[in-house]
């Protein structure tokens, strides 16, 4: 009897032991960004390529509003509602007291600065694909960015999701920097696979999501329903979108389909962004769709 | 002369009732938006072509495809915004019923749409490279109303 008891109690050790394994944060070395420094111009781009005022602006924000990262847009999901938090540059509100390590945590690791996970709405699965150096870029660059003094509103989100270190599950789970299309890409495929796949984030609504909410890497871009919401993100593999390159360059520019339509939605924030990069990027990420596997 | 006027004018006043109570039918009048989104596509199109290199550039068409988008841009589209034509009170609809009632913000749209296609067929003209960079503010105009006020598919 008391060796069964010795056992399970080690069991029980054992089990809590994997749980704090899996669930624990890992932050990146704290000399992970020796020897950077930081290229204002290049964080400028990474800021509109990464499409922080997508989310962080308010929705309705035009030409200089939109670098007032204040937070407030709301995302409702089947595990609550989520609101963007602040990330202007005022010290005490949103983010202006960070170094570059903790910008690089938040968005390869999914950690604060304290050691809490982020909630996955804040695209880390995508952005921990994201290099270091345009990570240090970005801080310089948010620097240089008004402070709003707005509070973060809280998430509205309710038990058992609220438990943060469940997260560290999740994590280990869904966080995986492996590239997603592979094979014998171009430069330019490269290219545009590292600004689709890492900063773009496409595949944060573009993939469709499992019960747990990790995106299906198998079903990459497939599209699917719009979480918490009416309507269907469209599927953008070359199995639907059968656009050409220069009708998807053209979209990522101006936001005109090829029948003149216009985007709407969330998408019309995703080119008020890619409209500010070079057009060689525009037509590096058309590139790079045309190699993403075809689903149905 | 006299007599062609008196016939004009009773001819103008048949027609006056006939003609407004075609524009109060929802079903024509959402007919009529539609239109009017083509007529406004339509000009787009060459532009468009032109930037991304499926059309070789030429100026007078450019040109002259910017002006109708201007033109376009400028008329009063108030009566296209007529109650029953919003998403959910008449099929094909994708208007939210907000752009009905913003009738300020949504006249602040149009104006912005006018500026911009002034601005593009000033620049269209020109050389291809105004042109595209012209085009990315239409977009944008047509974009900032359709993300607030059309509904998402």
């Amino acid at each position: 009897m008391r060796r069964i008891l010795a056992a399970l109690l080690l069991l029980a050790f054992a089990a809590l032991g994997l749980f704090w394994f899996v669930t624990r944060p890992t932050p990146l070395p704290a000399d992970a960004l020796d020897g950077l420094t930081p290229n204002l111009a290049n964080g400028e781009q990474v800021f509109w390529a990464a499409g922080c005022a997508a989310c962080h602006a308010d929705a309705a924000a035009k030409g200089e509003a939109k670098l007032v990262l204040k937070g407030g847009q709301r995302f409702p999901s089947p595990f609550g509602t989520f609101v963007a938090p602040n990330i202007s540059n005022d010290p005490a509100a949103g983010i202006g007291g960070w170094s570059a390590l903790d910008l690089a945590n938040a968005m390869l690791r999914g950690i604060s600065p304290r050691g809490a996970h982020y909630y996955p709405v804040f695209p880390y699965a995508s952005y921990t694909k994201a290099s270091l150096q345009d990570v240090v870029d970005l801080r310089a660059f948010l620097a240089t960015l008004p402070a709003d003094a707005t509070p973060s509103a809280a998430h509205e989100v309710g038990f058992p999701f609220n438990i943060r270190l469940s997260l560290g599950a999740w994590k280990f789970l869904y966080l995986d920097p492996a590239w997603v299309v592979t094979g014998d890409l171009t430069p330019e495929e490269e290219r545009g696979r590292y600004l689709a796949e890492a900063l773009g984030h496409c595949g944060e609504c573009h993939t469709p999501r499992g019960a747990l909410g990790g995106m299906e890497r198998a079903r990459w871009l497939a599209g699917g329903p719009v979480p918490g919401g009416k309507g269907n993100f469209p599927n953008i593999t070359p199995a639907k979108l059968t656009w050409s390159e220069p009708d998807i360059v053209e979209y990522l520019t101006s936001g005109f389909t090829p029948d003149y339509d216009s985007a709407g939605g969330h998408m019309a924030l995703v080119v008020e962004n890619t409209a500010h990069l070079p057009e060689s990027d525009r037509a590096a990420i058309a590139a790079y769709l045309k190699r993403v596997p075809p689903a149905q | 002369m006299r007599k062609t006027l008196i016939a004009i004018a009773a001819a103008a006043l048949v027609a006056a009732p006939a003609l407004s109570e075609n524009i109060s039918d929802p079903e024509e009048i959402l007919t009529a938006r539609h239109g009017y989104m083509l007529l406004l596509a339509n000009q787009l199109a060459p532009l468009g072509a032109m930037a991304k290199g499926e059309m070789p550039y030429d100026a007078a068409t450019a040109a002259r495809a910017a002006a109708s988008l201007a033109a376009l841009a400028s008329v009063d589209t108030s009566m296209l915004w007529a109650p029953g034509t919003e998403e959910g009170a008449i099929e094909d609809s994708s208007a939210l019923p907000e752009i009905l009632s913003n009738t300020a913000d949504r006249e602040a749209r149009f104006a912005e749409l006018t500026t911009a296609s002034h601005t593009l067929s000033a620049a269209a003209g020109t050389d291809l490279e105004g042109l595209k960079a012209a085009m990315g503010a239409v977009g944008q105009a047509c974009g900032g109303c359709h993300k607030q006020y059309r509904k998402s598919e």
